[in-house]
């Protein structure tokens, strides 16, 4: 099977969609003659032409609320916004337009808006290259918000996405484009080849959106975590020595509460993790409904690891990001509360 | 010649020996500023995003001299030429590029996000386009004030094609808001060309349908940058509204550091270079109306390297910050986790 970094397995999917699907177009800033920043549509526009895969002005607002007007004529686009930082211009349409227009029309028209997005720090993005704003969105009734961990996740969600009925937010954790990162920012660059999440099929596949991962089985506590952070609690429950279970959710909404309520029944511990601040934070969302649905398993408060409630500082980035050791003393708090 | 005597013939015309050696000196530190943070990123003291601003020097060099004490100037994230133009410190623009303590954000803003109260300096934005509206809003403090400030507004070819900007020009001009919109067209945003992106191209237009008034400048010629700034900043000033210079420029680098700028072609980039060079032209001009020699010249560029590299030492030297300083300054002090 081929092996690929998760760049390559997003245009994959968007390679086999324009492929197979003549509704199916991609465009945004630099998306079409430059390939996008990252490189994620590099060779799309030599291959589908430059009325399938095009550039866009520097319109965050017009290009999603455009890519709504195509879809409710029966189109299915996918809008790259460069960085997930600058989608707030787009955010009205996003909240007032493109989630609501399935509802308002009473199911006459649906927006199957494939939004595609560079998440997370890591990169020494500072405050506005580096944010996860999931939350926002997570927020908004009538969206799909999805975020992978791996290549093989990244293809089969992004087709779901692009396959779905409804608007759908796709986060990329642009720490993870050429490699798993496990949190360490001293340790050389690690890449997906011989990963086995790094073997992705050439054709069309999907993975169910609404559906959880375990990627680690474990007795002791129940991990929930997503994109970048999955990597890290991996490292953090092996350095620790604690058999952690670790869940993947992949998709924020819907999220399998089923998987993660399963797993804290069996464990009776859990500690959520995200990049992202933490009032307010999608962990906030989680933990209110694990409490409700495994109240009388729970053995030790829940506990979170998260960005800081600040904006994502220029200096100390690897002081923000929830890296491993924090993750290791969460884990040891909650394993060790009697 | 007194120095302080205005020049009367030739390209320099109007100027004083003072000012032109002062716009001289000011590109150049401009120049050599840059290319030091581009060899600092290189050796990796310098993390993230650092866009460089060699080739467009001309332009801020030029309207600051349009404008005077106490008028404000704000721009994106291209913006050390603004920062230094304005009287910003080289050491304290140096040390937020390699985030320390001793940059102007303590090292919380880094390349894109410095400020400066004292200089009147709104920063170094992000988001592209963001600054449109804010500079604009800027302006209508002075006129609420009663004070005849100016807001230098200073965006680029690519943002002005954000909805933002029109919103903000049609207020300019229905409240007739002292804001000089400066359009810096370096011919590219990242990989897309202004012909790529841009409807109509010559962007001076934009405010057509405004009734804003604009012109295209030589954005290479600090002497023609700072003649169309000063005409643009008198029209704002004496209360007739917003005016926009379209600047032409060229950026030498890619857009980041980390952009190997294939979009373009080397021979465009050496032609401009070569042709057009903003401070070649104004050296050239010097010593032709012999208010310079080379000499004196290559003695400045000593100078200005020494400003840099002390500025440079400063930046690794000072420390970082302490990681409780980046709780401070949010809303209310957060506690560490
Ligand atoms: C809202 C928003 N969208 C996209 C970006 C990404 N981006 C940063 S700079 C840039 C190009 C801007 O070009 P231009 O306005 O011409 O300025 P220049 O870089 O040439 O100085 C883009 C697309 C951003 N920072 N903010
Ligand atoms: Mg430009």
């Amino acid at each position: 099977m081929p092996q690929m970094n998760m760049m390559q397995a997003l245009t994959s999917a968007m390679d086999v969609k324009l492929a197979e699907d003549e509704r199916v177009l991609a465009f945004g800033e630099d998306v079409g003659y430059f390939g996008g920043v990252f490189g994620v549509t590099r060779g799309l526009q030599e291959k589908y032409g430059s009325s399938r895969v095009f550039d866009a002005p520097i319109n965050e607002g017009a290009i999603i609320a455009m890519a709504m007007g195509m879809a409710t004529n029966g189109m299915r686009p996918i809008a790259e916004i460069q960085f997930a930082d600058y989608i707030f211009p787009g955010f009205d349409q996003i909240i007032s337009e493109l989630t609501r227009i399935r509802y308002r029309s009473a199911g006459q028209y649906t927006a199957p808006v494939t939004i595609r997005t560079p998440c997370g720090g890591g990169i020494y993005g500072g405050q506005t290259h580096s944010m996860s704003p999931e939350a926002f969105f997570t927020h908004i009734p009538g969206l799909v918000v999805a975020m992978p961990s791996n290549p093989y996740d990244a293809k089969g969600l992004l087709i779901s996405c692009i396959e779905s009925d409804d608007p759908a937010l796709f986060f990329e954790p642009k720490r993870l484009y050429n490699g798993p990162f496990d949190g360490d920012p001293n340790k050389p660059q690690s890449s997906w080849k011989d990963h086995p999440k790094g073997e992705v099929p050439e054709g069309n596949y999907t993975v169910p959106l609404g559906v959880a991962d375990v990627v680690r089985e474990g007795s002791d506590v129940t991990v929930v975590a997503y994109g970048t952070m999955v990597h890290v609690a991996l490292a953090a429950a092996e350095a620790e020595g604690v058999d952690a279970e670790i869940i993947d959710l992949r998709t924020l909404i819907p999220y399998d509460i089923d998987t993660v309520a399963r797993s804290v029944q069996k464990t009776g511990r859990c500690v959520i993790l995200h990049e992202a601040p933490r009032t307010s934070g999608f962990g906030a969302e989680l933990a209110a409904q694990i409490q409700e649905d495994c109240f009388y398993s729970l053995e030790a408060p829940i506990q979170r690891v998260t960005g800081w409630d600040t904006p994502y500082p220029h200096a100390h980035e690897w002081s923000y990001f929830p890296g491993q050791e924090r993750v290791a003393r969460a884990l040891k708090k909650t394993v060790e509360f009697a | 010649m007194p120095k302080a005597t205005k020049i009367t013939k030739g390209p320099l015309k109007g100027a004083t020996q003072d000012d032109i050696h002062e716009f001289y000196r000011m590109m150049l530190l401009i120049r050599r500023f840059e290319e030091r943070a581009g060899q600092l990123y290189g050796m990796g003291h310098i993390a993230g995003f650092c866009h460089l601003y060699i080739g467009q020097e001309a332009v801020v060099t030029g309207m600051q001299a349009a404008i005077t004490d106490g008028d404000q100037v704000i721009t994106g994230y291209r913006d050390h030429g603004h920062m230094l133009a304005c009287g910003m410190d080289p050491k304290g623009v140096m040390a937020e590029l390699t985030g320390r303590e001793g940059g102007y954000s303590r090292g919380k803003g880094g390349s894109m996000h410095m400020f400066s109260k004292e200089k009147n300096f709104y920063g170094g934005h992000g988001i592209v386009g963001a600054q449109v509206p804010i500079g604009t809003g800027l302006a209508m403090s002075n006129r609420y004030k009663g004070s005849d400030r100016v807001c230098l507004t200073y965006f680029g070819d690519g943002a002005t094609n954000q909805g933002q900007v029109y919103e903000a020009f049609n207020m300019a001009s229905l409240w007739k808001l002292p804001v000089v919109y400066v359009i810096e067209n370096n011919m590219y945003a990242m990989g897309t060309s202004v012909e790529r992106a841009s409807a109509e191209t010559e962007l001076y237009k934009r405010g057509i349908s405004f009734e804003i008034e604009g012109e295209e400048v030589d954005g290479m010629d600090v002497m023609a940058v700072k003649k169309a700034g000063e005409k643009a900043v008198k029209h704002a000033r004496s209360g007739k509204g917003p005016y926009i210079l379209e600047m032409k420029t060229y950026r030498y680098r890619g857009h980041s550091m980390s952009d190997p700028a294939k979009y373009r072609k080397r021979e465009e980039v050496d032609d401009i270079r070569s042709h057009r060079d903003p401070i070649e032209g104004l050296k050239h001009q010097m010593i032709d109306a012999e208010i310079a020699t080379e000499d004196e010249l290559k003695a400045l560029d000593k100078e200005i390297k020494a400003i840099v590299k002390d500025a440079a030492d400063f930046a690794l030297e000072s420390p970082e910050p302490d990681p409780a300083e980046l709780w401070t300054d949010v809303l209310r002090e957060a506690e560490a986790v």
